[in-house]
């Protein structure tokens, strides 16, 4: 297809949304990188002198480094959970007859735009306490003798993430698997391949690309989740976004709250870009 | 008993009938194209005979053994999609061994067979090129030598190259034939192209709405056509009403001695084989057509418009506007009593 | 394609019950009859969807959302079409680069979003007010409407443009009545996804809503933050029914894998 070139065209349509982007975006994330590099006290607020304090704070102290740590082994657990559960669920909707499949779709995605201060509520309510459904029902199926704490603990922040999250892991190898040649199952089965090779050899490496781009992205938003585990996790278990929400909010220490968003922006970005680097290259010779 | 026999074959897809009625019977080494327009049922047919779609009812034996009952994994036979299938994520030779594999042969014959079969098929130094990387036609080559290299009892094509522009497909299909002469694996092409069918196979099985027409070799049917499906089907033909008058078949001005009981009946006739002659059928060239070994006229006679394809051979031909006489040899042509509507 | 076998089944309806517990046990105990969190064991009741009348926050809130959510993605998908438009027909240098620039919001945290716009917002003098939040919003969602307005723009057949100009339509005339109505689906369902984003964001509004200008689901986090009782509840199922009907009617009109996809291929 061949495309127009013309300048005027182009910067005209282009403008608005640019300028908008540049003020309102580009300017307050400046901004806030600088903020980051200001001092505060108690008595004297914002100082706009430019120090390097929080940022040696933030890298020195391990209070924020066990709060890094515990961000990235939750937003791991969640995405691990979230792939095992969610690549086996695409390839059953796949498979399964399209008045059925549709139904489902909608189960599963539907929650993907439901508020998730009401759903982080509804895994509040499960995990409540000693008598939560949750311990309730696993206890009624003999699953376990005593109640598990799920409240206020990293295994319910995780478990309510992997429930957020999974939709986007379902849509993203869902993606995948609607771009597989379904003759290609057939071939490796005229090949002699029973359906577990089928799956292992076949149907896995061509779906990979999907289940790690599925990871990527809830990976990312784990990392960067605030309701849920503000809401789990309450006021003691702390993650990076609920940190910067404090020193902000409650603490009003802005500088501090600012270098740990930056960091938090910076490690998300980072990982998003050398992971979605690394995915590329491997996949590169096969599927482009 | 022959070597593959299928026998009342038929399926439904609730009330749809995609096939009935399909019965065939293939020798060993023979090469069988099923041929019919897009819907006929080709597909179904293949399918059930790989183990991919059950039949509604009717038997598949192959060598004696039931077929239907089997899991296609275990039918031990060779199948070239429309789309190749090829596994994306491995390299040609991988895709080539992957069968082998699976029959647990060791990696030393493996490797010997893959390399045989890719030099087969022609793609010798293409053995770790992923399919992304190769033109059509080379997959198409992957996917034959793939089928092939694990000695399947039958070979199935649906459509194999369809994919491919004029020119390459007509390279394959030399190809395809001399392969499966030199190997004498027993094959099946489903095709919708008539001139592939008739290149390729030693019978073909002309389909039209899930029913057989006609099961022949392709001299037998373009030149005895069944009914006026196959007829039309396996190439132009021109039909004419005439009538059978004492052993006499009269076409507008044509008269030629036949036998058979009087009446109307209708008369098949090849383009290629009607001449300009100086007494016979009357007609007005109103149009031409130069095609290169041959031209293709436009002849309006009372019976209608009739086409005639004659020979570039050097000879004067007549031009638009022409009165011309049109004959014919009686053997050339077919005479069907029922099908006048066709006409 | 075969058929999912009895393993597969189960394995299946664990996952549905996973997805679908914590969302139904909201909109059961939102119908207890009783004053505290609990099943509805004896009989059902409205009296917590009557309280919602008592707490004007809640209503509020609720209006604000709206408000915000229909004005926010209208002005980003006013932005979207024509920046759409550029990226499909026209070939110019930065072409990527721009495009990651303007779903670049994807992929910042919200917490970082909502603090940088607090600080940007403070100095500029209009913290909290309603003008701040929407602009906030139109960035954030603004992503989501350039996606579909993109696709359906790139996905129209182009030739169908060519024809309508080779027939003397000028410029304008080729928008309101060729390009427009065959975009039509994508700007809508594109609009639809924005609000439905302005209408959930949480992490960065919280940031940003003083309490004139709080939004629902700020209020309801603010809320669940002190104590989580039934009253929070209902209101979180008259929220969930709402979303739902919105989202059966997305599925009936654009399906919606479709409408998601926008959503899903954030880094892409
Ligand atoms: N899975 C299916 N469900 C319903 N109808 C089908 C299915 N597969 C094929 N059919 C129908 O069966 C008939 C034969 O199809 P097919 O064998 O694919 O034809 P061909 O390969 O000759 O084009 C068609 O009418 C088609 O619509
Ligand atoms: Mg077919």
């Amino acid at each position: 297809m061949a495309e127009g070139r013309n300048p005027v065209a182009v910067a005209s349509l282009l403008l608005p949304a640019t300028l908008l982007f540049i003020a309102v975006l580009v300017i307050p994330l400046i901004m806030t990188v600088l903020l980051s590099f200001y001092s505060w006290g108690q008595y004297t607020g914002i100082v706009e002198d430019f120090t390097a304090e929080n940022w040696i704070e933030v890298f020195t102290d391990p209070y924020f480094g066990e709060i890094f740590l515990r961000t990235l082994r939750i937003s791991f657990l969640a995405t691990l959970l979230a792939a095992l559960f969610g690549a086996p669920e695409a390839y059953i909707l796949k498979r399964m007859n399209p008045r059925w499949r549709g139904l489902f779709m909608l189960v599963i995605l539907g929650p993907l735009l439901m508020s998730v201060v009401a759903r982080t509520l509804g895994w509040a309510l499960l995990f409540g306490g000693n008598n939560g459904v949750a311990n309730q029902f696993l206890m009624g199926i003999g699953l376990i003798d005593a109640p598990l704490p799920f409240m206020f603990t990293e295994t319910g922040v995780v478990i309510a993430l992997a429930h957020v999250m999974m939709p986007f892991m379902v849509l993203s190898v869902w993606a995948s698997l609607q771009r597989l040649d379904p003759q290609v199952e057939n071939a490796a089965r005229s090949l002699g391949a029973s359906q577990f090779t089928v799956v292992r050899r076949v149907l896995l490496p061509q779906i990979m690309p999907g289940i790690l781009s599925g990871s990527i992205i809830v990976f990312a938003l784990s990392a960067s989740a605030f309701a849920t585990p503000a809401i789990i996790g309450g006021r003691r278990l702390k993650v990076a976004s609920t940190l910067a929400y404090d020193e902000f909010l409650n603490t009003l220490d802005w500088p501090l709250g600012a270098a740990v968003a930056v960091l938090l922006l910076i490690g998300i970005v980072l990982i998003i870009v050398a992971s979605n680097a690394l995915v590329e290259r491997r996949y590169a010779e096969v599927f482009r | 008993m022959s070597f593959l026999e299928l026998s009342d074959l038929r399926k439904t897809y609730g009330n749809v009938v995609a096939l009935e009625n399909f019965n065939l019977s293939v020798e060993k080494g023979e090469f069988i194209s099923l041929l019919g327009p897009s819907g006929c049922g080709k597909t179904t047919t293949l399918q059930m005979i790989a183990g991919f779609t059950e039949p509604t009812s009717g038997r598949i034996v192959l060598g004696g053994r039931d077929l239907v009952s089997m899991p296609p994994a275990k039918r031990g036979l060779g199948i070239v999609f429309q789309s190749y299938a090829l596994f994306p994520h491995l390299t040609a030779a991988e895709n080539v061994a992957f069968g082998l594999e699976m029959r647990g042969i060791d990696r030393a014959s493996r490797e010997e067979r893959v390399r045989e079969a890719l030099a087969m098929v022609g793609l010798k130094g293409y053995e770790d090129r992923y399919p992304r990387r190769m033109s059509g036609g080379q997959q198409q080559r992957v996917a034959v030598a793939r089928a092939l290299v694990i000695r399947p009892e039958i070979l199935l094509l649906d459509e194999p190259l369809s994919n491919l522009d004029a020119k390459m497909r007509e390279e394959m299909q030399s190809e395809l034939l001399s392969i499966q002469r030199r190997l004498g694996t027993t094959t099946i092409l489903v095709t919708h192209d008539q001139q592939e069918a008739m290149a390729l196979s030693n019978r073909v099985v002309v389909m039209s709405k899930g029913r057989i027409e006609q099961i022949a070799t392709p001299v037998e049917a373009y030149n005895n056509p069944a009914s006026s499906f196959v007829a039309s089907f396996l190439g132009k033909t021109n039909t004419l009403s005439g009538e059978i008058r004492g052993g006499t078949l009269v076409v507008g001005e044509f008269r030629a001695a036949v036998s058979g009981a009087d009446g109307p009946v209708a008369v098949t006739l090849r383009p290629e084989k009607m001449r300009f002659d100086s007494t016979g059928l009357r007609g007005t060239v109103t149009a031409r057509v130069f095609q290169g070994n041959c031209w293709s006229y436009q002849v309006q006679t009372a019976q209608g418009e009739v086409l005639v394809l004659r020979q570039n051979d050097g000879q004067p031909l007549p031009v638009e506007g022409d009165a011309v006489f049109l004959s014919w040899s009686p053997a050339d042509m077919g005479l069907r009593r029922e099908g006048l509507s066709h006409g | 394609m075969k058929k999912n076998g009895f393993l597969a089944l189960a394995f299946h309806t664990v996952f549905v019950i996973f997805m679908v517990a914590p969302i139904l046990v909201v909109c059961v105990v939102a119908f207890t009859p009783e004053g505290f969190l609990s099943l509805p064991t004896n009989g059902l009741s409205l009296r917590w969807f009557r309280a919602i009348a008592d707490y004007p926050e809640f209503i509020r809130a609720f209006w604000t959302s709206v408000y915000l959510g229909a004005v926010s993605s209208t002005i980003a998908v006013i932005l979207a079409v024509p920046a759409a438009l550029a990226f499909s027909r026209y070939a110019f240098p930065g072409k990527g680069a721009l495009s990651a620039f303007f779903l670049s919001p994807l992929m910042i945290p919200h917490v970082v979003l909502g603090i940088a716009f607090l600080r940007f917002f403070t100095q500029g003098g209009i913290s909290g007010t309603m003008t701040a939040l929407i602009i906030a919003h139109v960035v954030v969602v603004f992503p989501f409407a350039l996606r579909l307005t993109l696709s359906a723009a790139t996905g129209m057949d182009r030739s169908i443009e060519s024809a309508a100009i080779s027939l003397g339509a000028s410029n304008f005339t080729l928008f309101r009545r060729v390009t427009l109505p065959l975009i039509l689906p994508g700007v809508i369902s594109g609009w639809a996804l924005s609000f439905i984003q302005s209408f959930d964001e949480v992490t960065m509004t919280v940031f940003l809503a003083a309490p004139g200008t709080e939004t629902l689901p700020v209020r309801m986090f603010l809320y669940v933050q002190d104590n989580i009782d039934p009253l929070v509840t209902s209101v979180s199922a008259v929220v969930i029914a709402i979303t739902m009907a919105v989202l059966i009617i997305l599925d009936r009109l654009y399906g919606l894998d479709a409408v998601l996809s926008g959503h899903s291929d954030r880094n892409s």
